[in-house]
Protein backbone atom coordinates (compact mmCIF):
# COMPACT_ATOMS: atom_id res chain seq x y z
CA UNK A 1 0.00 0.00 0.00
CA UNK A 2 1.16 3.48 -0.69
CA UNK A 3 0.00 4.87 2.66
CA UNK A 4 2.28 4.13 5.54
CA UNK A 5 0.15 4.53 8.64
CA UNK A 6 0.82 3.23 12.08
CA UNK A 7 -0.42 -0.34 12.10
CA UNK A 8 0.50 -1.18 15.66
CA UNK A 9 -2.40 -2.68 17.60
CA UNK A 10 -4.07 -0.14 19.85
CA UNK A 11 -6.12 -0.48 23.03
CA UNK A 12 -8.77 -3.13 23.61
CA UNK A 13 -9.17 -4.39 20.06
CA UNK A 14 -5.46 -5.17 19.72
CA UNK A 15 -5.70 -8.93 20.11
CA UNK A 16 -8.63 -9.15 17.73
CA UNK A 17 -6.70 -7.20 15.13
CA UNK A 18 -3.67 -9.42 15.52
CA UNK A 19 -5.90 -12.44 15.01
CA UNK A 20 -7.38 -10.96 11.82
CA UNK A 21 -3.89 -10.12 10.60
CA UNK A 22 -2.70 -13.67 11.29
CA UNK A 23 -5.69 -15.18 9.47
CA UNK A 24 -5.13 -12.87 6.52
CA UNK A 25 -1.63 -14.26 6.08
CA UNK A 26 -2.66 -17.81 6.96
CA UNK A 27 -5.24 -18.24 4.15
CA UNK A 28 -2.89 -17.52 1.24
CA UNK A 29 -0.24 -19.61 2.98
CA UNK A 30 -2.63 -22.59 3.02
CA UNK A 31 -3.48 -22.08 -0.65
CA UNK A 32 0.16 -21.77 -1.63
CA UNK A 33 1.07 -24.85 0.41
CA UNK A 34 -1.67 -26.92 -1.26
CA UNK A 35 -0.53 -25.72 -4.67
CA UNK A 36 3.12 -26.55 -4.02
CA UNK A 37 2.13 -29.92 -2.58
CA UNK A 38 0.21 -30.76 -5.76
CA UNK A 39 2.85 -29.48 -8.17
CA UNK A 40 5.62 -31.10 -6.16
CA UNK A 41 3.88 -34.47 -6.24
CA UNK A 42 3.24 -34.24 -9.97
CA UNK A 43 6.82 -33.32 -10.79
CA UNK A 44 8.45 -35.79 -8.39
CA UNK A 45 6.28 -38.73 -9.46
CA UNK A 46 6.27 -37.87 -13.13
CA UNK A 47 9.85 -36.86 -13.83
CA UNK A 48 11.20 -40.42 -13.63
CA UNK A 49 8.84 -41.65 -16.34
CA UNK A 50 9.45 -39.02 -18.98
CA UNK A 51 12.22 -39.59 -21.48
CA UNK A 52 12.48 -39.56 -25.26
CA UNK A 53 11.20 -43.13 -25.49
CA UNK A 54 8.07 -42.19 -23.56
CA UNK A 55 7.26 -39.56 -26.18
CA UNK A 56 7.90 -41.68 -29.28
CA UNK A 57 6.85 -45.16 -28.14
CA UNK A 58 3.36 -46.69 -28.34
CA UNK A 59 1.55 -47.67 -25.11
CA UNK A 60 2.15 -51.27 -24.07
CA UNK A 61 0.39 -53.42 -21.49
CA UNK A 62 -2.67 -51.09 -21.34
CA UNK A 63 -0.42 -48.09 -20.86
CA UNK A 64 1.55 -49.39 -17.87
CA UNK A 65 4.64 -49.54 -20.05
CA UNK A 66 5.69 -47.98 -23.31
CA UNK A 67 4.95 -44.40 -24.30
CA UNK A 68 2.27 -42.04 -25.48
CA UNK A 69 3.09 -41.29 -29.14
CA UNK A 70 -0.40 -42.14 -30.56
CA UNK A 71 -2.00 -40.26 -27.68
CA UNK A 72 -0.05 -37.11 -28.46
CA UNK A 73 -1.00 -37.44 -32.13
CA UNK A 74 -4.69 -37.91 -31.26
CA UNK A 75 -4.59 -34.93 -28.91
CA UNK A 76 -3.20 -32.70 -31.65
CA UNK A 77 -5.72 -33.99 -34.19
CA UNK A 78 -8.67 -33.35 -31.88
CA UNK A 79 -7.40 -29.85 -31.20
CA UNK A 80 -6.80 -29.29 -34.90
CA UNK A 81 -10.41 -30.20 -35.74
CA UNK A 82 -11.66 -28.02 -32.88
CA UNK A 83 -9.56 -25.03 -33.98
CA UNK A 84 -10.36 -25.46 -37.68
CA UNK A 85 -14.08 -25.27 -36.92
CA UNK A 86 -14.18 -22.88 -34.00
CA UNK A 87 -11.68 -20.22 -35.09
CA UNK A 88 -13.30 -19.08 -38.38
CA UNK A 89 -16.73 -19.22 -36.76
CA UNK A 90 -15.58 -17.22 -33.74
CA UNK A 91 -13.67 -14.70 -35.83
CA UNK A 92 -16.69 -13.83 -37.93
CA UNK A 93 -19.05 -13.89 -34.96
CA UNK A 94 -16.67 -11.57 -33.09
CA UNK A 95 -16.53 -9.29 -36.14
CA UNK A 96 -20.30 -9.16 -36.14
CA UNK A 97 -20.48 -8.29 -32.44
CA UNK A 98 -17.68 -5.73 -32.57
CA UNK A 99 -18.12 -4.08 -35.98
CA UNK A 100 -21.54 -4.81 -37.45
CA UNK A 101 -23.90 -4.36 -34.51
CA UNK A 102 -24.30 -2.08 -31.55
CA UNK A 103 -24.23 -3.64 -28.09
CA UNK A 104 -27.77 -2.46 -27.37
CA UNK A 105 -29.40 -4.09 -30.40
CA UNK A 106 -31.63 -7.04 -29.34
CA UNK A 107 -29.91 -9.38 -31.79
CA UNK A 108 -26.48 -8.83 -30.33
CA UNK A 109 -27.83 -8.98 -26.77
CA UNK A 110 -29.44 -12.33 -27.49
CA UNK A 111 -26.20 -13.65 -29.00
CA UNK A 112 -24.20 -12.47 -26.01
CA UNK A 113 -26.66 -13.96 -23.53
CA UNK A 114 -26.70 -17.25 -25.39
CA UNK A 115 -22.90 -17.42 -25.43
CA UNK A 116 -22.64 -16.58 -21.72
CA UNK A 117 -25.11 -19.35 -20.93
CA UNK A 118 -23.18 -21.73 -23.17
CA UNK A 119 -20.03 -20.93 -21.20
CA UNK A 120 -21.82 -22.00 -18.02
CA UNK A 121 -22.94 -25.40 -19.32
CA UNK A 122 -20.96 -28.21 -17.61
CA UNK A 123 -18.55 -30.10 -19.83
CA UNK A 124 -20.15 -33.48 -19.20
CA UNK A 125 -23.34 -32.10 -20.75
CA UNK A 126 -21.32 -31.19 -23.85
CA UNK A 127 -20.08 -34.77 -23.72
CA UNK A 128 -23.52 -36.37 -23.89
CA UNK A 129 -24.73 -33.73 -26.36
CA UNK A 130 -21.81 -34.51 -28.67
CA UNK A 131 -22.37 -38.20 -28.19
CA UNK A 132 -26.05 -37.97 -29.13
CA UNK A 133 -25.58 -35.54 -32.03
CA UNK A 134 -22.22 -36.28 -33.66
CA UNK A 135 -21.59 -39.90 -32.71
CA UNK A 136 -25.11 -41.31 -32.98
CA UNK A 137 -27.43 -39.01 -34.96
CA UNK A 138 -24.85 -37.93 -37.55
CA UNK A 139 -23.22 -41.33 -37.61
CA UNK A 140 -19.63 -40.28 -36.97
CA UNK A 141 -19.25 -42.79 -34.14
CA UNK A 142 -16.55 -42.45 -31.53
CA UNK A 143 -14.08 -40.46 -33.58
CA UNK A 144 -11.58 -37.64 -33.51
CA UNK A 145 -14.01 -35.69 -35.67
CA UNK A 146 -16.86 -36.02 -33.14
CA UNK A 147 -14.52 -35.06 -30.31
CA UNK A 148 -13.14 -32.04 -32.13
CA UNK A 149 -16.60 -30.80 -33.08
CA UNK A 150 -17.87 -31.19 -29.51
CA UNK A 151 -14.87 -29.27 -28.23
CA UNK A 152 -15.47 -26.57 -30.83
CA UNK A 153 -18.99 -26.02 -29.43
CA UNK A 154 -17.49 -25.82 -25.98
CA UNK A 155 -14.72 -23.30 -26.64
CA UNK A 156 -16.88 -20.99 -28.78
CA UNK A 157 -17.85 -18.61 -25.96
CA UNK A 158 -14.30 -18.00 -24.70
CA UNK A 159 -12.96 -17.66 -28.25
CA UNK A 160 -15.63 -15.18 -29.31
CA UNK A 161 -15.27 -13.12 -26.14
CA UNK A 162 -11.49 -12.71 -26.42
CA UNK A 163 -11.61 -12.09 -30.18
CA UNK A 164 -14.34 -9.48 -29.78
CA UNK A 165 -12.27 -7.72 -27.13
CA UNK A 166 -9.22 -7.86 -29.40
CA UNK A 167 -11.12 -6.23 -32.25
CA UNK A 168 -12.66 -3.61 -29.98
CA UNK A 169 -9.23 -2.77 -28.58
CA UNK A 170 -8.21 -1.23 -31.91
CA UNK A 171 -8.59 2.52 -31.22
CA UNK A 172 -11.43 4.36 -32.92
CA UNK A 173 -8.87 6.74 -34.47
CA UNK A 174 -7.61 3.98 -36.74
CA UNK A 175 -11.10 3.34 -38.09
CA UNK A 176 -11.78 7.03 -38.63
CA UNK A 177 -8.36 7.64 -40.14
CA UNK A 178 -8.73 4.75 -42.56
CA UNK A 179 -12.24 5.86 -43.50
CA UNK A 180 -10.98 9.42 -44.04
CA UNK A 181 -8.42 8.05 -46.49
CA UNK A 182 -11.30 6.66 -48.53
CA UNK A 183 -11.23 3.00 -47.49
CA UNK A 184 -14.57 1.26 -47.46
CA UNK A 185 -15.73 -0.49 -44.31
CA UNK A 186 -14.74 -3.93 -45.56
CA UNK A 187 -11.30 -2.60 -46.52
CA UNK A 188 -10.94 -0.99 -43.10
CA UNK A 189 -11.73 -4.31 -41.46
CA UNK A 190 -9.51 -6.45 -43.69
CA UNK A 191 -6.54 -4.09 -44.01
CA UNK A 192 -6.51 -2.17 -40.75
CA UNK A 193 -8.50 -3.73 -37.96
CA UNK A 194 -7.74 -7.42 -38.42
CA UNK A 195 -3.95 -6.99 -38.87
CA UNK A 196 -3.83 -4.77 -35.78
CA UNK A 197 -5.78 -7.22 -33.66
CA UNK A 198 -3.76 -10.30 -34.61
CA UNK A 199 -1.98 -10.59 -31.23
CA UNK A 200 -5.32 -10.44 -29.41
CA UNK A 201 -6.87 -12.94 -31.80
CA UNK A 202 -3.94 -15.28 -31.17
CA UNK A 203 -4.51 -14.94 -27.43
CA UNK A 204 -8.09 -16.11 -27.99
CA UNK A 205 -6.87 -19.01 -30.07
CA UNK A 206 -4.37 -20.08 -27.41
CA UNK A 207 -6.97 -19.80 -24.63
CA UNK A 208 -9.23 -22.08 -26.64
CA UNK A 209 -6.43 -24.57 -27.22
CA UNK A 210 -5.63 -24.51 -23.51
CA UNK A 211 -9.24 -25.28 -22.63
CA UNK A 212 -9.30 -28.06 -25.21
CA UNK A 213 -6.09 -29.62 -23.87
CA UNK A 214 -7.45 -29.70 -20.34
CA UNK A 215 -10.80 -31.16 -21.29
CA UNK A 216 -11.77 -34.70 -20.39
CA UNK A 217 -15.48 -35.03 -19.72
CA UNK A 218 -16.57 -33.72 -23.12
CA UNK A 219 -14.24 -36.10 -24.95
CA UNK A 220 -14.65 -39.44 -23.19
CA UNK A 221 -17.93 -40.17 -25.00
CA UNK A 222 -17.10 -38.47 -28.27
CA UNK A 223 -13.50 -39.14 -29.24
CA UNK A 224 -13.32 -42.34 -27.28
CA UNK A 225 -10.72 -44.52 -25.61
CA UNK A 226 -8.79 -46.27 -28.38
CA UNK A 227 -5.05 -45.85 -27.87
CA UNK A 228 -3.84 -46.95 -31.31
CA UNK A 229 -2.31 -44.52 -33.76
CA UNK A 230 -5.27 -42.93 -35.60
CA UNK A 231 -5.19 -43.38 -39.37
CA UNK A 232 -8.02 -40.97 -40.16
CA UNK A 233 -10.22 -38.38 -38.50
CA UNK A 234 -12.99 -40.98 -38.29
CA UNK A 235 -10.88 -43.20 -36.03
CA UNK A 236 -11.36 -43.05 -32.31
CA UNK A 237 -8.45 -41.31 -30.63
CA UNK A 238 -7.49 -41.05 -26.98
CA UNK A 239 -6.32 -37.63 -25.83
CA UNK A 240 -3.75 -37.03 -23.10
CA UNK A 241 -6.30 -36.18 -20.43
CA UNK A 242 -8.38 -39.27 -21.21
CA UNK A 243 -5.19 -41.35 -21.09
CA UNK A 244 -4.52 -39.99 -17.60
CA UNK A 245 -8.09 -40.73 -16.54
CA UNK A 246 -7.95 -44.26 -17.91
CA UNK A 247 -4.56 -45.08 -16.38
CA UNK A 248 -5.60 -43.90 -12.94
CA UNK A 249 -9.16 -45.29 -12.89
CA UNK A 250 -9.07 -48.50 -14.92
CA UNK A 251 -5.46 -49.69 -14.96
CA UNK A 252 -3.97 -50.99 -11.72
CA UNK A 253 -0.33 -49.94 -11.57
CA UNK A 254 -0.77 -47.24 -14.19
CA UNK A 255 -0.03 -44.39 -11.78
CA UNK A 256 3.58 -43.96 -12.81
CA UNK A 257 2.79 -43.42 -16.47
CA UNK A 258 -0.28 -41.38 -15.52
CA UNK A 259 1.97 -38.92 -13.68
CA UNK A 260 4.43 -38.92 -16.56
CA UNK A 261 1.56 -38.05 -18.93
CA UNK A 262 0.45 -35.31 -16.55
CA UNK A 263 3.93 -33.84 -16.78
CA UNK A 264 3.78 -33.83 -20.59
CA UNK A 265 0.31 -32.24 -20.46
CA UNK A 266 1.56 -29.71 -17.91
CA UNK A 267 4.46 -28.70 -20.13
CA UNK A 268 2.10 -28.21 -23.09
CA UNK A 269 -0.22 -26.04 -20.98
CA UNK A 270 2.72 -24.04 -19.62
CA UNK A 271 3.95 -23.40 -23.16
CA UNK A 272 0.51 -22.14 -24.14
CA UNK A 273 0.20 -19.94 -21.04
CA UNK A 274 3.63 -18.46 -21.66
CA UNK A 275 2.63 -17.81 -25.27
CA UNK A 276 -0.40 -15.89 -24.06
CA UNK A 277 1.65 -13.90 -21.56
CA UNK A 278 4.28 -13.07 -24.20
CA UNK A 279 1.66 -12.00 -26.75
CA UNK A 280 -0.05 -9.74 -24.22
CA UNK A 281 3.27 -8.26 -23.17
CA UNK A 282 4.54 -7.54 -26.67
CA UNK A 283 1.27 -6.28 -28.09
CA UNK A 284 0.99 -3.81 -25.22
CA UNK A 285 4.53 -2.61 -25.70
CA UNK A 286 4.46 -2.30 -29.46
CA UNK A 287 1.30 -0.41 -30.17
CA UNK A 288 -0.32 0.51 -26.91
CA UNK A 289 -3.17 -1.83 -27.79
CA UNK A 290 -4.53 -4.12 -25.14
CA UNK A 291 -6.81 -7.05 -25.47
CA UNK B 1 -21.67 4.16 -45.97
CA UNK B 2 -22.74 4.22 -49.62
CA UNK B 3 -21.37 1.65 -52.02
CA UNK B 4 -22.04 1.73 -55.74
CA UNK B 5 -24.07 -1.43 -56.35
CA UNK B 6 -22.22 -4.40 -57.86
CA UNK B 7 -18.82 -2.78 -57.38
CA UNK B 8 -15.97 -4.80 -55.90
CA UNK B 9 -16.38 -3.07 -52.56
CA UNK B 10 -20.09 -3.67 -52.52
CA UNK B 11 -19.51 -7.37 -53.02
CA UNK B 12 -16.80 -7.53 -50.37
CA UNK B 13 -19.01 -5.70 -47.92
CA UNK B 14 -22.01 -7.94 -48.60
CA UNK B 15 -19.86 -11.05 -48.26
CA UNK B 16 -18.30 -9.91 -45.02
CA UNK B 17 -21.64 -8.85 -43.58
CA UNK B 18 -23.30 -12.09 -44.62
CA UNK B 19 -20.58 -14.35 -43.23
CA UNK B 20 -20.27 -12.50 -39.94
CA UNK B 21 -24.04 -12.47 -39.48
CA UNK B 22 -24.37 -16.16 -40.17
CA UNK B 23 -21.39 -17.02 -37.97
CA UNK B 24 -22.98 -15.07 -35.12
CA UNK B 25 -26.31 -16.80 -35.68
CA UNK B 26 -24.68 -20.24 -35.78
CA UNK B 27 -22.71 -19.55 -32.59
CA UNK B 28 -25.80 -18.34 -30.79
CA UNK B 29 -27.82 -21.38 -31.84
CA UNK B 30 -25.31 -23.87 -30.38
CA UNK B 31 -26.91 -23.39 -26.96
CA UNK B 32 -30.39 -23.97 -28.37
CA UNK B 33 -29.13 -27.01 -30.25
CA UNK B 34 -27.46 -28.46 -27.16
CA UNK B 35 -30.57 -27.99 -25.01
CA UNK B 36 -32.79 -29.36 -27.79
CA UNK B 37 -30.67 -32.48 -28.31
CA UNK B 38 -30.44 -33.25 -24.60
CA UNK B 39 -34.16 -32.63 -24.12
CA UNK B 40 -35.07 -34.79 -27.11
CA UNK B 41 -32.91 -37.64 -25.84
CA UNK B 42 -34.43 -37.42 -22.38
CA UNK B 43 -38.05 -37.29 -23.57
CA UNK B 44 -38.64 -41.06 -23.21
CA UNK B 45 -37.54 -40.86 -19.59
CA UNK B 46 -39.69 -37.83 -18.83
CA UNK B 47 -42.68 -39.47 -20.55
CA UNK B 48 -42.35 -43.04 -19.27
CA UNK B 49 -40.79 -42.52 -15.88
CA UNK B 50 -41.75 -38.97 -15.03
CA UNK B 51 -39.90 -36.42 -12.97
CA UNK B 52 -41.68 -37.42 -9.78
CA UNK B 53 -40.50 -41.03 -9.91
CA UNK B 54 -36.95 -39.91 -10.64
CA UNK B 55 -37.00 -38.01 -7.36
CA UNK B 56 -38.98 -40.46 -5.26
CA UNK B 57 -37.81 -43.92 -6.42
CA UNK B 58 -36.03 -45.69 -3.60
CA UNK B 59 -32.89 -46.58 -5.47
CA UNK B 60 -30.98 -46.38 -8.74
CA UNK B 61 -31.25 -49.74 -10.52
CA UNK B 62 -32.05 -48.85 -14.12
CA UNK B 63 -32.01 -52.52 -15.17
CA UNK B 64 -34.83 -53.36 -12.72
CA UNK B 65 -36.91 -50.28 -13.49
CA UNK B 66 -35.89 -48.14 -10.56
CA UNK B 67 -34.71 -44.64 -11.39
CA UNK B 68 -34.20 -42.72 -8.15
CA UNK B 69 -31.88 -39.79 -8.73
CA UNK B 70 -32.34 -38.42 -5.22
CA UNK B 71 -29.10 -39.85 -3.76
CA UNK B 72 -27.12 -38.41 -6.67
CA UNK B 73 -28.86 -35.04 -6.37
CA UNK B 74 -28.06 -34.96 -2.66
CA UNK B 75 -24.50 -36.07 -3.44
CA UNK B 76 -24.05 -33.19 -5.87
CA UNK B 77 -25.50 -30.68 -3.41
CA UNK B 78 -23.40 -31.93 -0.47
CA UNK B 79 -20.13 -32.06 -2.40
CA UNK B 80 -20.77 -28.59 -3.83
CA UNK B 81 -21.78 -27.00 -0.52
CA UNK B 82 -18.83 -28.49 1.35
CA UNK B 83 -16.42 -27.41 -1.39
CA UNK B 84 -17.76 -23.85 -1.29
CA UNK B 85 -17.60 -23.75 2.51
CA UNK B 86 -13.92 -24.71 2.30
CA UNK B 87 -12.97 -22.63 -0.74
CA UNK B 88 -14.91 -19.37 -0.37
CA UNK B 89 -13.36 -18.09 2.89
CA UNK B 90 -9.86 -19.04 1.74
CA UNK B 91 -10.43 -17.39 -1.63
CA UNK B 92 -11.95 -14.16 -0.27
CA UNK B 93 -9.27 -13.73 2.38
CA UNK B 94 -6.62 -14.49 -0.25
CA UNK B 95 -8.06 -11.75 -2.42
CA UNK B 96 -8.01 -9.31 0.51
CA UNK B 97 -4.43 -10.34 1.20
CA UNK B 98 -3.42 -9.74 -2.39
CA UNK B 99 -5.15 -6.35 -2.64
CA UNK B 100 -4.33 -4.81 0.74
CA UNK B 101 -1.59 -6.69 2.57
CA UNK B 102 0.87 -8.34 0.24
CA UNK B 103 4.01 -6.47 -0.75
CA UNK B 104 3.92 -5.73 -4.47
CA UNK B 105 6.26 -8.50 -5.56
CA UNK B 106 4.65 -11.14 -3.35
CA UNK B 107 1.19 -10.14 -4.58
CA UNK B 108 2.32 -10.56 -8.17
CA UNK B 109 3.77 -13.99 -7.48
CA UNK B 110 0.62 -15.02 -5.64
CA UNK B 111 -1.55 -13.89 -8.55
CA UNK B 112 0.58 -15.95 -10.91
CA UNK B 113 0.20 -18.94 -8.61
CA UNK B 114 -3.58 -18.60 -8.57
CA UNK B 115 -3.67 -18.33 -12.37
CA UNK B 116 -1.56 -21.47 -12.71
CA UNK B 117 -3.89 -23.25 -10.30
CA UNK B 118 -6.82 -22.18 -12.48
CA UNK B 119 -5.13 -23.70 -15.53
CA UNK B 120 -4.58 -27.17 -14.09
CA UNK B 121 -6.81 -29.72 -15.87
CA UNK B 122 -9.46 -31.37 -13.72
CA UNK B 123 -8.13 -34.83 -14.45
CA UNK B 124 -4.83 -33.82 -12.81
CA UNK B 125 -6.66 -32.77 -9.65
CA UNK B 126 -8.46 -36.09 -9.79
CA UNK B 127 -5.27 -38.12 -10.18
CA UNK B 128 -3.60 -36.25 -7.34
CA UNK B 129 -6.65 -36.65 -5.13
CA UNK B 130 -6.83 -40.34 -5.89
CA UNK B 131 -3.17 -41.09 -5.23
CA UNK B 132 -2.41 -38.62 -2.42
CA UNK B 133 -5.54 -37.40 -0.63
CA UNK B 134 -7.57 -40.61 -0.70
CA UNK B 135 -4.85 -42.74 0.98
CA UNK B 136 -4.41 -40.01 3.61
CA UNK B 137 -8.14 -39.88 4.35
CA UNK B 138 -8.42 -43.66 4.43
CA UNK B 139 -5.89 -43.65 7.25
CA UNK B 140 -8.34 -41.61 9.33
CA UNK B 141 -11.35 -43.58 8.20
CA UNK B 142 -11.58 -46.05 5.32
CA UNK B 143 -12.36 -46.27 2.45
CA UNK B 144 -10.91 -42.82 1.76
CA UNK B 145 -12.71 -42.19 -1.51
CA UNK B 146 -15.43 -40.09 0.01
CA UNK B 147 -17.54 -36.96 0.20
CA UNK B 148 -14.65 -35.28 2.00
CA UNK B 149 -12.07 -36.18 -0.63
CA UNK B 150 -14.35 -34.94 -3.42
CA UNK B 151 -15.04 -31.67 -1.61
CA UNK B 152 -11.38 -31.02 -0.87
CA UNK B 153 -10.33 -31.61 -4.48
CA UNK B 154 -13.23 -29.55 -5.75
CA UNK B 155 -12.46 -26.74 -3.30
CA UNK B 156 -8.94 -26.50 -4.68
CA UNK B 157 -10.35 -26.40 -8.22
CA UNK B 158 -12.91 -23.61 -7.71
CA UNK B 159 -10.75 -21.52 -5.40
CA UNK B 160 -9.01 -19.68 -8.27
CA UNK B 161 -12.35 -18.72 -9.86
CA UNK B 162 -13.62 -17.16 -6.65
CA UNK B 163 -10.25 -15.60 -5.80
CA UNK B 164 -9.79 -13.89 -9.17
CA UNK B 165 -13.36 -12.53 -9.28
CA UNK B 166 -13.19 -11.37 -5.64
CA UNK B 167 -9.91 -9.58 -6.25
CA UNK B 168 -11.44 -7.81 -9.25
CA UNK B 169 -14.47 -6.83 -7.16
CA UNK B 170 -12.18 -5.46 -4.44
CA UNK B 171 -10.08 -3.56 -6.98
CA UNK B 172 -13.25 -2.07 -8.47
CA UNK B 173 -14.04 -0.26 -5.22
CA UNK B 174 -12.47 3.20 -5.60
CA UNK B 175 -9.21 3.33 -3.70
CA UNK B 176 -10.08 6.68 -2.10
CA UNK B 177 -12.79 4.95 -0.08
CA UNK B 178 -10.05 2.99 1.61
CA UNK B 179 -7.81 6.03 1.96
CA UNK B 180 -10.65 8.12 3.43
CA UNK B 181 -11.41 5.40 5.95
CA UNK B 182 -7.77 5.25 6.97
CA UNK B 183 -7.62 9.04 7.22
CA UNK B 184 -10.60 8.92 9.60
CA UNK B 185 -8.51 6.77 11.89
CA UNK B 186 -9.82 3.31 11.06
CA UNK B 187 -7.32 0.49 11.21
CA UNK B 188 -6.42 -1.37 8.04
CA UNK B 189 -8.62 -4.29 9.10
CA UNK B 190 -11.60 -2.04 9.81
CA UNK B 191 -11.13 -0.14 6.55
CA UNK B 192 -10.97 -3.36 4.54
CA UNK B 193 -13.78 -5.30 6.18
CA UNK B 194 -16.17 -2.48 7.13
CA UNK B 195 -15.70 0.01 4.27
CA UNK B 196 -14.35 -1.71 1.18
CA UNK B 197 -15.94 -5.14 1.67
CA UNK B 198 -19.59 -3.98 1.73
CA UNK B 199 -19.09 -2.40 -1.71
CA UNK B 200 -17.37 -5.47 -3.08
CA UNK B 201 -19.67 -8.08 -1.59
CA UNK B 202 -22.06 -8.34 -4.54
CA UNK B 203 -19.18 -8.96 -6.94
CA UNK B 204 -17.78 -11.57 -4.59
CA UNK B 205 -21.18 -13.26 -4.38
CA UNK B 206 -21.41 -13.36 -8.17
CA UNK B 207 -17.97 -14.98 -8.27
CA UNK B 208 -18.96 -17.49 -5.61
CA UNK B 209 -22.08 -18.46 -7.53
CA UNK B 210 -20.02 -19.04 -10.65
CA UNK B 211 -17.82 -21.22 -8.43
CA UNK B 212 -20.92 -23.11 -7.31
CA UNK B 213 -21.99 -23.67 -10.91
CA UNK B 214 -18.55 -24.94 -11.82
CA UNK B 215 -18.47 -27.21 -8.77
CA UNK B 216 -21.90 -28.69 -9.45
CA UNK B 217 -20.93 -29.44 -13.04
CA UNK B 218 -17.45 -30.78 -12.42
CA UNK B 219 -17.23 -34.41 -13.38
CA UNK B 220 -13.90 -36.12 -13.76
CA UNK B 221 -12.05 -34.99 -10.65
CA UNK B 222 -15.09 -35.75 -8.49
CA UNK B 223 -15.70 -39.11 -10.12
CA UNK B 224 -12.11 -40.13 -9.47
CA UNK B 225 -12.16 -39.49 -5.73
CA UNK B 226 -15.78 -39.67 -4.54
CA UNK B 227 -16.13 -43.45 -4.38
CA UNK B 228 -19.28 -43.40 -6.52
CA UNK B 229 -21.51 -45.53 -4.29
CA UNK B 230 -25.18 -44.63 -4.83
CA UNK B 231 -26.33 -43.87 -1.29
CA UNK B 232 -27.34 -41.13 1.09
CA UNK B 233 -24.04 -40.46 2.88
CA UNK B 234 -24.11 -40.68 6.67
CA UNK B 235 -20.80 -38.90 7.23
CA UNK B 236 -18.18 -36.95 5.32
CA UNK B 237 -16.14 -40.14 5.11
CA UNK B 238 -18.86 -42.01 3.23
CA UNK B 239 -18.53 -42.49 -0.53
CA UNK B 240 -21.06 -40.62 -2.67
CA UNK B 241 -21.99 -40.41 -6.31
CA UNK B 242 -22.81 -37.09 -7.97
CA UNK B 243 -25.19 -36.53 -10.89
CA UNK B 244 -22.31 -35.74 -13.24
CA UNK B 245 -20.29 -38.77 -12.16
CA UNK B 246 -23.38 -40.93 -12.65
CA UNK B 247 -23.62 -39.77 -16.26
CA UNK B 248 -19.93 -40.26 -16.89
CA UNK B 249 -19.90 -43.74 -15.37
CA UNK B 250 -22.91 -45.16 -17.16
CA UNK B 251 -23.56 -43.37 -20.45
CA UNK B 252 -21.04 -45.51 -22.31
CA UNK B 253 -23.14 -48.68 -21.98
CA UNK B 254 -26.61 -47.35 -21.18
CA UNK B 255 -29.46 -48.03 -23.63
CA UNK B 256 -33.13 -47.09 -23.98
CA UNK B 257 -34.77 -45.77 -20.81
CA UNK B 258 -31.52 -45.97 -18.89
CA UNK B 259 -29.79 -43.74 -21.44
CA UNK B 260 -32.78 -41.41 -21.53
CA UNK B 261 -32.75 -41.06 -17.75
CA UNK B 262 -29.07 -40.14 -17.89
CA UNK B 263 -29.85 -37.44 -20.43
CA UNK B 264 -32.66 -36.31 -18.13
CA UNK B 265 -30.13 -35.85 -15.35
CA UNK B 266 -28.03 -33.89 -17.85
CA UNK B 267 -31.06 -31.71 -18.45
CA UNK B 268 -31.41 -31.20 -14.70
CA UNK B 269 -27.77 -30.11 -14.62
CA UNK B 270 -28.33 -27.63 -17.46
CA UNK B 271 -31.31 -26.14 -15.63
CA UNK B 272 -29.33 -25.93 -12.39
CA UNK B 273 -26.37 -24.15 -14.01
CA UNK B 274 -28.55 -21.76 -16.01
CA UNK B 275 -30.38 -20.91 -12.78
CA UNK B 276 -27.05 -20.23 -11.04
CA UNK B 277 -25.96 -18.16 -14.02
CA UNK B 278 -29.12 -16.04 -13.85
CA UNK B 279 -28.59 -15.48 -10.11
CA UNK B 280 -25.00 -14.36 -10.73
CA UNK B 281 -26.17 -12.00 -13.48
CA UNK B 282 -28.92 -10.55 -11.29
CA UNK B 283 -26.47 -9.92 -8.45
CA UNK B 284 -23.90 -8.41 -10.79
CA UNK B 285 -26.56 -6.04 -12.15
CA UNK B 286 -27.74 -5.06 -8.69
CA UNK B 287 -24.16 -4.04 -8.06
CA UNK B 288 -24.35 -1.54 -10.88
CA UNK B 289 -27.44 0.17 -9.46
CA UNK B 290 -25.79 0.18 -6.05
CA UNK B 291 -22.87 2.09 -7.47
CA UNK B 292 -24.77 4.83 -9.21
CA UNK B 293 -24.29 7.14 -6.28
CA UNK B 294 -20.58 6.61 -5.88
CA UNK B 295 -18.08 9.34 -6.45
Amino acid sequence: MSVALDDRPTNASGHGRLLVLALTWLAPAIVAAAFLWLIGDVVLRGIGGVDWNFIVDVPRNAGRAGGIAPIIVSTFLVILVCVAVAVPLSLFAALFLAEFSRASVPMSRIIRLSLNCLAAVPSIVFGIFGNALFCVALGMGYSILSGGLTLACMVLPILIRTMENAIRAVPEDYRLGAAALGLSKSQVIIRVILPLSIPGLLVGLLLGVGRALAETAALVFTSGYVDRMPSSLLDSGRTLSIHILDLSMNVAGGDKNAYASVLVLGVLILVINSGIAALLFFSKRRSGLTS
Amino acid sequence: MYYPPRSKDWLAHKLLLFSSRSAAAVSASVLVLAIAVVTLESLPAIRDIGLWRMLSDESWHPSSDSFGLAPMLLGTVLVTVLAIVIAAPLAVVSAVFRQFYAPRALGGIYRRLIELLAGIPSVVFGLWGLTVLVPLISRIEPPGASLLAASLVLALMILPTIELISATALADVPHHHYLAARALGLSREQAVWKVVMPSAVSGICAGTILGVARAAGETMAVMMVAGNVVQFPDSVFAPVRTLSANIALEVAYAVDLHRASLFASGLIMIIMTLFAFCCAEAIAHSRKSYRVGRA
